[in-house]
């Protein structure tokens, strides 16, 4: 292979006529394509010498078959110039710089000198447009100048004043190509442009390339029919209109006749190259579908650069539909076995597994059952001939390998293999895990990975590729391991931990003080595989039983000590600590825990207290471990008791409906009472707001302040044995607003953080008089979704609840490009060995990263030192 | 009219031109060249505060979020036209 070379520099230029002329391998004339017998018209778009598409033909520039064939390319003679659209700016910029009679820079050599070389060692400026002034006398022949006016897409002209009257005056391209080709050298040097590569006269088309039909192959469909290219549509309309454009000339049509066809072959030819031009119809497919042009097929997300080259699809990938198992380790992925025996993982024959390989070749590639031995699909010879293995070949072929050969081997469990949920937001959407093959034809993955993909079971897709090399899977397993990214680099956090009911499992498990006998203890601790339980903590009438905490506890290291709060903890003024009415201090002295209840805060992703000290103490491995034991011993727990949520959950006793009622009915008589003193003029403003804006603002607060009211009455009714209370304190899902909103009162509905205002005239909906200030009028709801809702109130809910969609899916969408923007920025940033950020080109952007060097991945919560873990773990009181 | 001394803004960091001997030994530690240096223009209004030159290299100490203070370095160079 030759050794790469430096690129010394890239010269971007224009084609000249004479260079298209001279690349160009045949002149085409003809409009048609094939005839009848199916062969290419000579000199038409699908002319022999363009190359070859159709296997067993051969190309007649070059001699070679349709795979070897390049392609070459043709060219049209047009009629008449017409302007390329992609410069019609600079085409603007050169008139308006120029003469338009002796085609100088409208500058004085002596100004050309002050603009060009301001300062010493700045290096060559360039002139621009604006340093030209507008309608002047040129400087050279004294010609009185006209303004250049420019219509989208290609249409120039001439601007004067004749007395009062405006006068304007079309420039065909053929005029402006005669403009550019006067403009010398020199002047074009000062403008920027190289004239030996880029004569501006280039950029309107005299002749017009014919790309080769490799570019634009045409492809036949089920009945036979050819179907052509957009392209090649394109260059038929072109050659026709050239065609009937020169018969006209040719035969000495009338001007206007002229000037319509010339105008009609600008259009073509603009829309062959750019079809989403402003200002101009795109060209339509016979369908009306808009055609997919040069310009199109290089732009956008689809287009060649984003699509074809910084894109690609790969293989070794599969993609299903997930589903939870909790039953398996984070860190494995259950594959089903359909998936498992069609993906392969290629295994060098060497003397030392050549039985082991002879053996996957005896197994075949139809792996009938989870647990049998993975088989192989293919086998590889030493001269990369591929021989697919089936039931009638395996003896033979298992005879036949020896070390040199590669046989590709079926997955089987505890390959490692990457998982992918879109959109790749953060490096943990994309993680290795241990494969694990399994019946059923979905992935199979633990809840308590949901966050980082961020996935759901609602019918989420996700992606598996398997890596395919020593390397790559080594890389995989170090680098990208789940247990490798339990700590967020977005916070140093943990962001795999216990979702949903795991917290509300484990909440029910460790609240208050629980015993159990040991038939139950050892239900629980099934998973852990505890060599012997502890002595119980509790004896009675000779039975032992165990407490709730020790329970618990045996899944905690030996050695763990800290002291925090819990979620529920109320942040009282006086902390009563180890006596705390909620159980809400946690303490975990020696690996037992001896008060608090373990929720959210404690083993929860995004803020698991525990899991985060098990991470720096004990290390990663450790614990995946204590997140497999503690999701199992949740599931556990939950199920021992029981967990559902239904309608009569949501019942109060008759007094505290009564309460409610009279809670609303205040807040009505209140705002009422505000509006009147509003309406008598006797209401005090509020500094820098009108009136009426303060009367708004007291409103949105005694709503505000009645709903929660109404909530607090609910919650006094409802306690810990309502499931929808245990998962708002346990911060499993919910919080207690939405409890108040089942069963209190919905409250006031708001549009961008004011009451409903909008709808009819002075009113929201013709059930309310106009002016009608009151609660009801403006979107307040008193019903609870419990309850239920007037037809009003149902209409106010819609118009608020529809704000947060749009706001959704507004945010998604412009975050999306932004990010985008930010990884295209940042994407080729490295932390150099010495700790710098720098560029691919050594420039540097940080002199430390972060300005402390720290990894956020492995900082606690973005501080380099867990000082008050430290201080914990050696005291063992809080610090 | 009154000027102010941008530099007094307790939002500016401090910036000082670096000696000779100072910059080759930053350019050393760092094995860098000049043209790999973060750049500040010559009219950015601390540079024209501290009468820097073009091509002399600025050392700016700020406080830092997450270490306390930070040093960086900044190479004056003409501002292009637009």
């Amino acid at each position: 292979m030759p050794s790469p070379k430096r690129i010394g520099k890239i010269e971007f230029g224009l084609f000249s006529p004479k260079e298209i002329r001279k690349m160009s391998v045949r002149k085409i004339i003809w409009a048609d394509t094939y005839d009848e017998d199916g062969f290419p018209y000579p000199q038409g778009l699908m002319d022999l010498n363009l190359g070859v598409i159709d296997p067993g033909l051969r190309c007649k520039t070059c001699d070679q078959k349709a795979a070897d064939c390049p392609g070459h390319f043709g060219h049209i003679e047009l009629a008449k110039p017409v302007i390329h659209v992609g410069y019609t700016r600079l085409i603007r910029k050169l008139l308006r710089v120029t003469c338009r009679n002796c085609s100088r820079l409208l500058l004085p050599p002596t100004e050309i000198e002050k603009v060009l070389s301001t300062d010493e060692e700045s290096g060559p400026d360039v002139l621009t447009e604006k340093d030209i002034k507008k309608e002047q006398i040129c400087p050279h022949c004294a010609e009185q100048q006209y303004k250049i006016n420019f219509e989208k897409p290609t249409t120039f002209s001439e601007v004067w004043m004749e007395g009062n009257r405006k006068m304007e005056h079309k420039l065909t391209p053929a005029d402006i190509r005669a403009r550019l080709e006067k403009i010398p050298d020199e002047d074009l040097r000062a403008l920027g442009i190289n004239p030996v590569v880029a004569r501006p006269e280039w950029t309107i088309l005299t002749v017009l390339p014919v790309p080769p039909v490799t570019m634009r192959p045409s492809i036949i469909l089920e009945n036979g029919q050819r179907s052509e290219d957009d392209l090649t549509h394109k260059l038929v309309d072109i050659i026709r209109i050239n065609q009937r454009f020169k018969e006209n000339q040719d035969a000495g049509a009338p001007q206007l006749i002229i000037e319509d066809l010339w105008e009609l072959l600008q259009y073509h030819v603009t829309t062959y190259l750019d079809n989403e031009v402003a200002g101009c119809p795109p060209a339509r497919h016979r369908s009306g579908r808009p055609l997919k042009t040069l310009s199109q097929r290089l732009k956008g997300k689809e287009g060649r650069f984003r699509g074809s080259l910084s894109g690609k699809r790969v293989n070794f990938s599969a993609r299903t539909v997930i589903s939870p198992d909790p039953n398996i380790s984070v860190r494995e992925v259950g594959i089903p076995l359909a998936c498992a025996n069609e993906m392969t993982i290629p295994v060098r024959v060497t003397p030392f597994n050549i039985t082991e390989v002879r053996e996957f070749i005896m197994n075949g590639p139809d792996r009938k059952d989870v647990n049998a031995p993975c088989g192989a699909n293919y086998v590889i010879r030493p001269d990369n001939r591929r021989i697919r293995l089936s039931e009638t070949n395996l003896q033979t072929v298992s005879e036949m390998v020896e070390p040199g050969w590669t046989v590709e081997r079926q997955l089987r469990d505890t390959d490692v293999v990457l998982f992918n949920r879109q959109p790749s937001l953060h490096r943990m959407s994309i993680m290795a895990h241990q494969t694990k093959v399994m019946q059923g034809k979905t992935f199979r993955l633990n809840p308590a990975v949901c966050p980082p993909y961020n996935a759901d079971f609602d019918g989420d897709e996700m992606n598996l590729h398997v890596p395919q090399t020593e390397e790559a899977m080594a890389e995989a397993h170090i680098l990208l391991a789940v247990q490798e990214n339990i700590l967020s680099p977005r916070f140093g956090g943990p962001i795999i931990g216990g979702i949903h009911d795991h917290v509300s499992g484990i909440f029910m498990l460790t609240h208050g003080l629980r015993w159990f006998p040991k038939r139950d203890v050892l239900y629980l601790l099934e998973a852990r595989n505890l060599p012997r339980l502890p002595p119980p903590g509790r004896e009675e009438e000779g039975i032992p039983y165990w407490s709730n905490k020790q329970v618990f506890s045996l899944i905690l290291p030996s050695d763990l000590n800290m002291v925090f709060r819990a979620s529920s903890c109320q942040n009282c003024p006086q902390c009563k600590e180890e006596s705390c009415d909620r159980d809400a201090y946690v303490k975990i002295i020696d690996g037992l825990l001896h008060s608090g209840t373990i929720d959210k805060k404690s083993i929860g992703a995004f803020d698991g207290q525990i899991l985060h000290r098990i991470i720096r103490q004990y290390g990663m491995r450790r614990s995946a471990d204590f997140i497999d034991d503690m999701t199992k011993l949740a599931i556990r727990s939950i199920m021992l008791d029981g967990f559902s949520f239904g309608i009569d959950d949501e019942d109060l006793s008759k007094t505290e409906y009564g309460q409610i009622r009279e809670v609303l009915d205040t807040a009505a008589n209140d705002v009422r009472t505000r509006i009147k003193i509003y309406e008598e003029g006797a209401l005090e403003p509020m500094p820098g707001r009108t009136e009426e804006e303060t009367l708004e603002m007291q409103i949105m607060q005694v709503m505000g302040k009645a709903r929660d009211r109404t909530g607090e009455i609910a919650g006094r009714h409802l306690g810990l044995e309502n499931s929808a209370v245990v998962m708002a304190v346990s911060g499993a899902r919910g919080s207690m607003l939405n409890l108040t909103q089942m069963a209190g009162c919905i409250g006031q509905q708001s549009v961008r953080g004011e009451r409903i205002m909008r709808g009819y005239d002075e009113r929201t909906l013709p059930h309310f008089k106009r002016r009608d200030r009151g609660a009801e009028a403006h979107g307040f709801i008193k019903n609870s979704y419990k309850s239920g809702l007037s037809p009003t109130e149902f209409f106010f809910h819609a118009i608020g609840g529809r704000e947060g969609l749009v706001d959704t899916a507004v945010r998604t969408s412009q975050s999306g490009y932004l990010q985008r923007r930010m990884i295209n920025a940042l994407q080729d940033l490295k932390v150099a060995y010495d700790g710098t950020v720098r560029t691919t080109g050594g420039r540097i952007i940080q002199f430390l990263y972060g300005e402390d060097g720290t990894d956020p991945a492995k900082s606690s919560y973005g501080n380099p030192v867990d000082v008050k873990g430290i201080v914990e773990s050696v005291l063992k009181e809080e610090s | 009219m009154s000027t102010i001394n941008v530099l007094d803004h307790v939002m500016v960091p401090e910036h000082k031109i670096m000696s000779e001997e100072d910059v080759q030994a930053l350019f050393s530690r760092y094995h860098l060249t000049s043209d790999q240096l973060p750049k500040i223009f010559h009219d950015d209004p601390a540079a024209k505060a501290i009468k820097a030159k073009i091509g002399d290299v600025i050392r700016i100490v700020r406080f830092s979020q997450t270490a306390g203070i930070a040093e960086s370095y900044r190479l004056v160079i003409k501002r292009p036209k637009k």
